[in-house]
């Protein structure tokens, strides 16, 4: 076995993190992206600039703070408390709630891109064929936004996929729970291990350029479909 | 059931005033320079623009007023937009279901045959929106409209974003269309040419208010308003063939006032036909004339003169119930010693088909 079993661990872990992130994000960036390319709100873009923040905010500030907020005196971790939940710093929970604040601008911005580019036209059409809002929102923005959600699910996906400081401040590296492959690859290099390392960057490296392959691919035949 | 229609509505600068019935049946044509409100006022009708002080009452409904506002997915309305809006994620035959699935108690498997029958699009139903030339999609987007059987149809000028050639095809579809249907329409319009073609009434808008409004003849033929003044002003006639001259390849039709000559291709006798006549084509005698190359000649009274220029006047003509437009010089008017209430002869140059 070239990858030892908690290196296997920490890319399922990985992968795992991604997924979840990255339903959880979809889940709660569409609406919120929605709302971003419809509002005529004149404070939106105070929004606008606390959802971009991560870009540019170092992962090691966001993940102090995501840390102090979940411990058992910061405000999330505290109503946890209250309601009577576990705690949640160095959890798998934890990193979710980390990953999500982290790659929040990735699949909010796509989004809210694909809806703007929907516009206003196609949803008086189906407002005009009987289409109440919620109905028009998931048959006409949803699907005519696909590309727009295609990029959001992969960056989200892949960037949540490369997360190092964020999850390391807040995870806390435990094995099986919160390592992750991008902390147990820099593990083996302070280690020495440098073939262990190469075994798991390079299966790091493969499986995002083959996610990125494949959606290009998709993106080609949908733009080339539509001249 | 008539469509009563109040709205003010503020849009910056922008002020559309309006109050009025507009009729059950027929056609209606919104027309007016561009910037005149017309589509605004479209889109209050729909719904798609919200009017405070609003008040829409369509037959026996009340639509908007009283603390009313019904949503436009609530209103049974066709709506046809200036481009054809077709949804690019779905088929021909996805567009127009779209409609008919959310439209299930009004529509009908038999209504939507007709529609698509009605716009010819039986072989397009399985493309895909960007396979169809512009022409293809608004015939798709007027029959995914008329498909939810709809008790009124609004039409946002649909033929604005068309080339000349396109137009003309899709013409005798709306012609067809407006003749099977029994519902009113709104037909927003700013080209003569097509509010000649299609309307049987009218509303001409200026800067968001109501110039008038009535039958589209009276209209185009009020010398009270701009278009009888224009230098291209027509009387437009509404007649049945009534015999067809294959050898000369003349329609004699039929009017309330009389009986024209016209070059047309072969028609079927007893077809509706409209007749555009232009103010130009129309000189004025005395006495019936013999011996002139003229076919047309028909007894009318003066109605009204106004002077256009030094030179020019015009005078409208009635024959029983129809008014011609007629341009002639102010110095013919001084030989004829015209007035008035004068019972003279009209002498139709050319007059051209319409349909």
């Amino acid at each position: 076995m070239i990858l030892s079993e908690q290196d296997l661990t920490a890319l399922f872990v990985t992968l795992k993190l991604a997924s979840v992130s990255t339903l959880v994000l979809l889940i709660i960036g569409t609406p919120l992206a929605w709302w971003l390319s419809r509002s005529q709100w004149r404070f939106k873009y105070i929004i606008e600039a606390i959802i971009a923040l991560p870009l540019i905010l170092p992962p090691t500030v966001l993940g102090f703070y995501l840390l102090i907020s979940l411990g058992p005196n910061g405000p999330i971790g505290g109503l946890v408390d209250m309601l009577g939940g576990a705690p949640l710093a160095f959890t798998f929970t934890g990193l979710v709630i980390g990953s999500v604040f982290y790659s929040m601008p990735f699949v909010v911005q796509p989004l809210q891109n694909a809806f703007t580019a929907v516009g206003q036209r196609p949803l008086e059409v189906a407002a005009t064929l009987r289409a109440s809002p919620l109905d028009r929102f998931f048959t006409i923005a949803v699907p005519m936004a696909k590309p727009g959600f295609i990029t959001a699910s992969v960056l989200g996906f892949a960037h949540t996929l490369g997360e190092f400081g964020v999850v390391l401040m807040i995870g806390g590296n435990i094995p099986g729970s919160t390592q992750v492959a991008s902390i147990a690859i820099y593990d083996h290099v302070e280690a020495l291990e440098y073939g262990q390392a190469h075994w798991l960057a390079a299966s790091l490296l493969l499986f995002s350029f083959l996610l990125l392959i494949i959606v290009y691919g998709t993106n080609r035949r949908y733009t080339v479909a539509q001249p | 059931m008539t469509i009563a229609v109040r709205f003010n509505i503020q849009r910056g600068e922008f002020a559309l005033n309006i109050d009025t019935v507009i009729p059950e049946t027929g056609v209606t044509a919104i027309f007016g320079p561009s910037g005149s409100g017309k589509t605004t006022l479209l889109r209050a009708i729909a719904g798609l623009e919200h009017a405070d002080n609003g008040y829409l009452k369509v037959g026996d409904a009340l639509w908007q007023g009283n603390g009313v506002f019904l949503p436009t997915h609530q209103r049974k309305i066709g709506y046809v937009f200036q481009e054809p809006s077709l949804f690019s994620h779905l088929t021909v035959q996805g567009n127009i279901n779209y409609g008919v699935a959310r439209a299930k108690d009004e529509s009908s498997a038999v209504v939507l045959q007709q529609a698509i029958d009605l716009l010819g699009i039986e072989h397009l139903l399985k493309r895909m929106p960007w396979q169809l030339s512009g022409g293809e999609q608004q015939r798709v987007a007027i029959a995914r409209a008329l498909a939810t059987n709809p008790s009124m149809l609004l039409l946002d000028e649909p033929l604005a974003a068309l080339g000349d050639d396109q137009k003309a095809d899709i013409l005798p579809y709306l012609e067809s269309v407006y003749q099977q249907l029994d519902i009113p329409v709104l037909y927003v319009s700013h080209s003569r040419n097509e509010v000649a073609r299609l309307a049987d009434h009218m509303l001409l808008l200026d800067n968001g208010e109501i110039k008038a409004s009535g039958k589209m003849s009276e209209i185009f033929t009020a010398l009270d308003l701009p278009m009888a003044h224009q230098s291209r002003a027509e009387s437009i006639i509404k007649a049945s063939v009534s015999h067809y001259d294959e050898e000369f390849g003349l329609a004699s039709v039929a009017f309330l006032g009389g009986q024209l000559s016209v070059a047309a291709e072969p028609l079927i006798v007893g077809s509706k036909v409209r007749l555009q006549v232009l103010a130009r084509d129309v000189s004025i005698t005395l006495e019936p004339q013999k011996n002139t190359s003229i076919l047309n000649i028909i007894p009318v009274t003066i109605d009204a003169i106004v002077k256009e220029s030094k030179s020019q006047m015009t005078v409208r003509l009635i024959a029983d119930e129809t008014a011609l437009l007629s341009r002639i010089t102010c110095k013919s008017a001084y030989n004829l010693n015209l007035k008035e209430g004068d019972k003279v002869y009209a002498q139709v140059k050319t007059a051209a088909l319409l349909t």
